[in-house]
Order: C-alpha cells, then sequence, then structure tokens
C-alpha cells in the first residue's frame, strides 16, 4: 500500500498546487465534496463538460474576431459571459478571471485587445486542462491501485 | 433532459422531494445544479431548453413545485421564461445568472422571481429554496377567498405550516406520483384531507385569465366587481372568491408594472434616447408575474405613475422610427395620459396641450423628443407625461407630440397583452390640465417590435369626456385599480374635425416596428374645439400598433390601424390591427390570448376614439 500512499500523497500536493496557484479556486473543492459513492466520477464529468464547452466558445469567438466585415461584439459577449459562468461554476479561477479581463475589451469594442484577451484566454484553458488532465489521471491510477482518492480541503 | 425519480418522497418529508425544474442552456452549470440540487434531496428534472421546459410546465401544471432557471439563454430569454411561467403557472421562479448586476437583479425581480441567484450557485444557497414554494402557497391561500380558515393539516409537512385550505399542497402531494392532471376548476381531489374546508385550487389557466381580463375590460377596470366578473366569465365551478382573489393580483400586477415602467421611462429618460432608453423599457413588459404581485405590498403604495415616455420618445426619435412627418394643424394634440390615480390634481395641472401644428419639423427629430420629454419628467413629483411646456399652444411636444398619448404600456405576457418583454411605453401627454384620459400604453419591444407589443388597457378607464368638463382628474385613471391599459391605435387617418375628443393612436406607417414607436395620440379634452384637430396629422400614418394576436393573422394592412375600440366609461381598449409587415412572428401563446382578448372587446373598426364626452 505504500505504492498508494504514494500516491496519494502525490495527489494530494499536485491538489494543494493547483489551488495555490489559482488554477482552480474553492469551488472546485466544493465540486469535490459532491463526489461521492454514487457519483465517483462527477469532478471529472463536470470538467470534461466544461472543457467542451471551453473549446466551441474559444473557437466562436476566434472566428468572430476574425471577421472582416465587422465583429460581432454582441456574440462576443455572449460567449464570454457564458464562458464566465461556466468557468466559475467550475471552480477554474484564472480562467474566470481572463474572461472578466475579457469583457472590458469587448464592451469597448476593442478588437485588438479582444484578441489579446482572446489569446490569454485561451492559454489559461489549456494550462487548466493539462493539469486537470494530469489530476484526474493520478485519481485513476489511485483508483486502479486500489485506494481511494484523499479529500483535500 | 433527464428525470429522476427519488423514491419514497412521502408527502410529509417537504422539502424533500420538492419537485425542481433546472433549465439552463451550458452544460456545465446544467449538471452541476442538477447535482446539486439532487443532493438537496429534491426532485430534478433538467433541461438545456426553455421552450422545453415551458413544455413541460404547459402539460401539467402541477407538476413541478420550483423552476430555476438561466437569465442568458439562446432559444428565450430568461426573464420570458419566468414571465410565462409566472402568469401561466403561478410557480415560484428563480433566475440564475454569472452576471450580478444590480440592474439585472432588480429586473429579475421587477419580472416576478422570487430570488435571484449568483453562479457559481452552492450548495447552501439550494438547501432553502424550498421557502420560496412555501411562501407562494401561503400567499395564495390567503389571496384565494376569505372562508378559509388555518387549520392544521394533518398530511402537510412541518414546513407548510399553515393548513392548506386549497388543498394543493395535499393534492400536490398525494398526486405526484399519479401524474393527475387536474382541471382547473375541478373539485377534484377530495376530501381526504381531514382538516376540511378544502377548496379545489384554480388554476388560472390562459384561457380563463383571457376570459377574466376580457370581463374586466368589458366591466371597466373601476367597476369590476368579483360578481359581475364571475356572471361575465360563466365559468363554471369558479366562485366568487377565486374571481376576487384572482382581481386582487390583478389590480396590484397593473400598479406594479406601471410603476416599473414609470422607473424604466424615468431611466431611459435620464439616459437620453436610444435604443438603451428603449430596452430599459422592456423591462416593463411582462412587469412580472402578475400573481405575485398578491404579496408585493409595496406596490400598494406606488404611486402609479405616468409612464415618462422618454423611454419611448428616444425611439421615437430616431429617424427611421419617426416617420411622423406632419403634424396636425393648430389643433392642439391633446394627449391623455394616464394619471397616476395618486396624483390626481397634480397631474391634471400638467396636462398641457402642445400644437404640433407650428413645428413640425421641430417635432420629429432627433432628441428634442426626449429632452422634452425629459424635462416634463421632471415636473412633477409624478412624473407624468403631460407636462409640457404650457398650454401654449405652439409648444410643442418634440414627436411625441402627434403621437401620443397613449402610454403604452406593454407588459409582456400579460395575458392580457400577450406581448413579449421589451415592451415600448409610449406616453403622451394630454395637455389641458383638466382632461386626462386613459392613456393606453403600448410597449413595444425594441427588437421586436410587435410581436412583442402587448396591449395595454387604459387605465382606469378613464376617457375624460371633454365635455364633461371633468376637470382633469387625473383620478379617474385608477391607477388602483390598476390600469389596463390598452393599447389603442389609433388612426390619424384623416383628422376628424368634427370629433370632440379623438384619441389617436398614430403610427406612422413609415415608423418600422422595429423602432417600436407607437404612437398613440390620445386626446383628451375637454374642449372640443381643440380636439379634433389634434387627429390632423396628415402625414401621420396610422399607429403601427402591433397587436400580437394580429400578428398572426398577418394584417397587410399597411395603413391603419382599425383598433377596435371599446370604450366603457371612458375605459377604452383598443384592439389595433397590427402593420402586418412589421410583425415578428414571436407570438406565444399568451399573445393569443390577448388578441383573443382583444377581439372580443369589440369590433369597431376605423377606430376613432371619441371619449365618452
Amino acid at each position: 500500500m505504500d505504492f498508494v500512499n504514494q500516491l496519494q500523497r502525490k495527489f494530494i500536493d499536485y491538489s494543494s498546487s493547483l489551488h495555490r496557484e489559482g488554477i482552480v479556486d474553492d469551488q472546485f473543492t466544493q465540486l469535490r465534496k459532491l463526489e461521492d459513492e454514487n457519483s465517483p466520477h462527477f469532478v471529472m464529468e463536470v470538467a470534461s463538460l466544461f472543457f467542451e464547452d471551453c473549446e466551441k466558445l474559444i473557437n466562436n469567438m476566434a472566428i468572430a474576431l476574425e471577421q472582416k466585415q465587422g465583429v460581432d461584439f454582441k456574440q462576443i459577449d455572449e460567449c464570454i459571459h457564458q464562458l464566465k459562468g461556466s468557468s466559475s461554476s467550475i471552480g477554474a479561477m484564472r480562467v474566470k478571471n481572463a474572461c472578466i479581463a475579457f469583457r472590458s475589451f469587448s464592451d469597448g469594442q476593442n478588437r485588438e485587445g479582444c484578441l489579446r484577451c482572446l489569446q490569454q484566454l485561451s492559454h489559461e484553458y489549456s494550462l487548466l486542462k493539462n493539469k486537470l488532465q494530469t489530476l484526474f489521471r493520478l485519481e485513476k491510477q489511485i483508483v486502479a491501485a486500489g485506494g481511494s482518492i484523499p479529500r483535500v480541503h | 433532459m433527464t428525470v429522476e425519480q427519488i423514491g419514497s418522497e412521502g408527502k410529509d418529508q417537504f422539502p424533500i422531494g420538492m419537485r425542481v425544474l433546472a433549465v439552463d442552456d451550458d452544460p456545465t452549470c446544467l449538471l452541476l445544479l442538477g447535482t446539486l440540487l439532487r443532493r438537496c434531496q429534491y426532485h430534478v428534472t433538467t433541461t438545456s431548453q426553455a421552450k422545453t421546459a415551458l413544455k413541460m410546465l404547459r402539460e401539467n401544471k402541477n407538476k413541478f413545485d420550483l423552476v430555476i432557471s438561466d437569465v442568458h439563454m439562446p432559444d428565450m430569454d430568461g426573464f420570458k421564461l419566468l414571465e410565462h411561467v409566472g402568469l401561466e403557472m403561478d410557480l415560484p421562479v428563480i433566475m440564475l445568472s454569472a452576471n450580478g448586476d444590480t440592474k439585472l437583479v432588480m429586473k429579475g425581480i421587477t419580472h416576478g422571481a422570487c430570488d435571484y441567484l449568483l453562479k457559481p450557485v452552492r450548495i447552501e444557497e439550494l438547501q432553502n429554496i424550498w421557502q420560496h414554494v412555501v411562501r407562494r402557497k401561503k400567499k395564495d391561500r390567503c389571496n384565494s377567498g376569505s372562508k378559509e380558515k388555518p387549520h392544521p393539516d394533518s398530511g402537510e409537512a412541518a414546513g407548510i405550516g399553515n393548513v392548506d385550505n386549497n388543498g394543493k399542497l395535499n393534492k400536490k402531494r398525494k398526486d405526484q406520483n399519479e401524474d393527475e392532471d387536474y382541471e382547473r376548476d375541478e373539485n377534484g381531489h377530495d376530501n381526504e384531507d381531514p382538516s376540511a374546508q378544502k377548496k379545489p385550487r384554480v388554476v388560472w389557466s390562459v384561457e380563463l385569465h383571457r376570459k377574466f381580463v376580457a370581463a374586466v375590460n368589458q366591466l371597466g377596470i373601476d367597476k369590476a366587481v368579483p360578481k359581475k366578473i364571475l356572471e361575465l366569465m360563466n365559468v363554471e365551478k369558479l366562485t366568487r372568491e377565486n374571481v376576487a382573489s384572482h382581481l386582487q393580483k390583478f389590480r396590484l400586477y397593473l400598479k406594479r408594472i406601471s410603476c416599473v415602467a414609470n422607473q424604466q421611462a424615468n431611466m431611459a429618460a435620464a439616459l437620453g434616447t436610444a435604443d438603451s432608453a428603449y430596452l430599459r423599457m422592456g423591462s416593463l413588459n411582462g412587469l412580472g408575474n402578475f400573481h405575485t404581485l398578491a404579496g408585493s405590498d409595496q406596490l400598494h403604495n406606488a404611486a402609479f405613475r405616468s409612464f415618462p415616455p422618454s423611454g419611448v420618445l428616444g425611439r421615437l426619435n430616431t429617424p427611421a422610427g419617426l416617420g411622423i412627418r406632419g403634424l396636425p394643424s393648430p389643433g392642439t394634440i391633446q394627449l391623455g395620459h394616464v394619471q397616476n390615480s395618486g396624483n390626481p390634481t397634480n397631474d391634471l395641472s400638467k396636462l398641457q396641450s402642445f400644437v404640433p401644428g407650428n413645428h413640425n419639423t421641430n417635432i420629429l427629430q432627433g432628441m428634442p423628443m426626449s429632452l422634452e420629454l425629459d424635462r416634463l419628467q421632471h415636473n412633477k413629483s409624478v412624473g407624468h407625461i403631460g407636462e409640457l411646456p404650457t398650454t401654449d399652444s405652439t409648444t410643442v411636444f418634440p414627436g411625441s407630440g402627434n403621437l401620443v398619448d397613449a402610454r403604452i404600456t406593454g407588459f409582456s405576457n400579460n395575458p392580457l397583452l400577450g406581448v413579449t418583454s421589451n415592451s415600448l411605453m409610449l406616453e403622451g401627454s394630454s395637455q389641458q390640465a383638466t382632461s386626462h384620459t386613459s392613456v393606453s400604453a403600448i410597449g413595444f419591444q425594441n427588437g421586436n417590435a410587435l410581436s412583442d407589443f402587448t396591449s395595454i388597457a387604459p387605465a382606469s378607464n378613464q376617457l375624460q369626456d371633454s365635455k364633461a368638463g371633468s376637470q382633469g382628474q387625473a383620478s379617474p385613471i385608477n391607477c388602483n385599480a390598476g390600469q389596463i391599459i390598452r393599447s389603442a391605435p389609433q388612426e390619424w387617418n384623416a383628422p376628424r374635425k368634427d370629433a370632440p375628443y379623438q384619441s389617436h393612436a398614430s403610427i406612422n406607417s413609415s415608423i418600422p416596428i422595429n423602432s417600436a414607436m407607437i404612437q398613440l395620440g390620445q386626446c383628451l379634452d375637454r374642449n372640443n374645439s381643440i380636439f379634433h384637430k389634434t387627429t390632423d396629422l396628415d402625414s401621420v400614418g396610422p399607429l403601427n400598433f402591433v397587436d400580437p394576436l394580429s400578428i398572426k393573422h398577418g394584417e397587410g394592412d399597411n395603413s391603419i390601424m382599425e383598433p377596435s375600440v371599446i370604450e366603457k366609461e371612458g375605459y377604452l381598449m383598443f384592439q389595433p390591427r397590427p402593420h402586418g409587415s412589421h410583425v415578428p412572428d414571436n407570438i406565444g401563446s399568451l399573445e393569443d390570448l390577448a388578441s383573443a382578448m382583444m377581439k372580443q372587446e369589440g369590433g369597431c373598426n376605423g377606430y376613432s376614439l371619441r371619449t365618452s364626452i
């Protein structure tokens, strides 16, 4: 069981680092708390939904910003709004903050600013996705080794 | 969409097993919300489509206890859904949003949401949402009649407290698994409730409400007493008490929308013209779930105000919208406006006449109108529109002058109106302090214009008789009674010189519906001489008043709205015919209701409003 312990420790450390770095916030912890025997993979499920959603929205915004005829800032605004809602629901703090910053540029109808923000947003999203996927891998390893996921508070 | 059965929720275990419908287009949030709700041990149904949600709700009104909905959804605005649910099903609705702007929250509340939660939603917040269900039931019980006495209901959950005289909760609990569809008037379930006094709960369906509104309109809001309404409605098994409580709610609702409309207009005025102003008017729509009015005490006291037209006028200013070209010649245009019963005298004094004649060119364009309105706005605490700079006949009420007086209030989803949100309110001011008319306000929605139009019954029926010399008591417009404002489209066709009193709704046909400009000129004027002139807007086209109902019918008649007007005791109801082209087809069932209602009102074509003078 040493191996499992090791894995578990690794998991805890990694999880804490995510919080420390602001990748995820307290809401993520809340999601964890919702996991139980009945829904052991709840966080993973929500995260994958979020990834899909986020990618789609980022794409839409990229397309919108490329429109030569004129950028539809309203659409961008809606995308940002939705992304903000879902990122805050999952606890993706940096992504959410990037959305907030983005919004001020889209309000100002500043295309250049928006493009920069979109890039930033993309970056944060990738970071989040990588880290969470690493975390989930760890989880799976623990479970596969017969252990249980430690609760991180 | 997923449905879950939580096994064995006993009736007594409320709030456990409370049936919640969750609507959110964002899958992440929806999953989270559903999970959290289930964690609270509610019985949860989720859907990402507002339309599906409505459909589910309509299929069986007793299937859910509470609705939680996101504000921003692609297929339907959350506020609209809110209105629909409130009006049709009288269920508590909680709004959910990532955006916690005060304005939005205000909008949610005015539309009748019983709560507004911010994302990310926490489970602690959800654990207490059942209170809204209890509160609503209690309110309904209190409202539905005097006969009930509180009685501990053995079957009820502790949380429910007082007995449910209507037996609704009982019914619900019992029927939860039976999925029975109760007729609204049916004495459905009976008496297993030992606490007796069980009254079958009357569900005010769209049709029933429509009848109700028709009856009220027919009688006139002032004279609408439950007994007569009941007779007119002629619905079996509906009791006078049911009608009485519904009437009370309805009045509160009207009051509320007018107040909100007023505030909105003020806000809009402050902001000047522009679409934003318009949009704000939008909040007037569907002011709400009028069912919830009963609970809003503040509405009781709120002064009912005339709605400053500023918002609307702002719109009017847009060149596109304005198409008002001609102005009536010398005669002053009498604009009636609805006055708050609260400030009758004030309002009256404010009424001003203005004569568009001389100022044709100026009138229509641009800001002046809104500015003017702003000015007007500030004149009186009541902020009724009527205040035009003195009675000077040369005063021109920019743009709006010709147009309108009618204050148009739209409330979306008002069964009366069947109009969606974002109604535009137009208000005209009537001149002559003395007369005041009930103004029909028409609400238009910015984008959707007509489809969103809600008709407004003239408030307090008071079309003042010009001859009556009744001093424009604003009072006739009884806010207390609730204003039923009907949009009165008026035809400006030809000046009617002979008309002692005319209400004109002139919407230039060139006015795109989108600008939702409706100008109703309602002239209340004591002086006959003045009156008719107002109609002299030669170039003014007919009011493009879109009756949502009419929209459906695709009236192709551009030029004139022929509202059918029913005037009862100065209470006008207009049924304008839509200007076919512009109406976006967003009509939902409530619009049907509204139109049906309107149709009932009467078939006066070629409307010219004559006050019962």
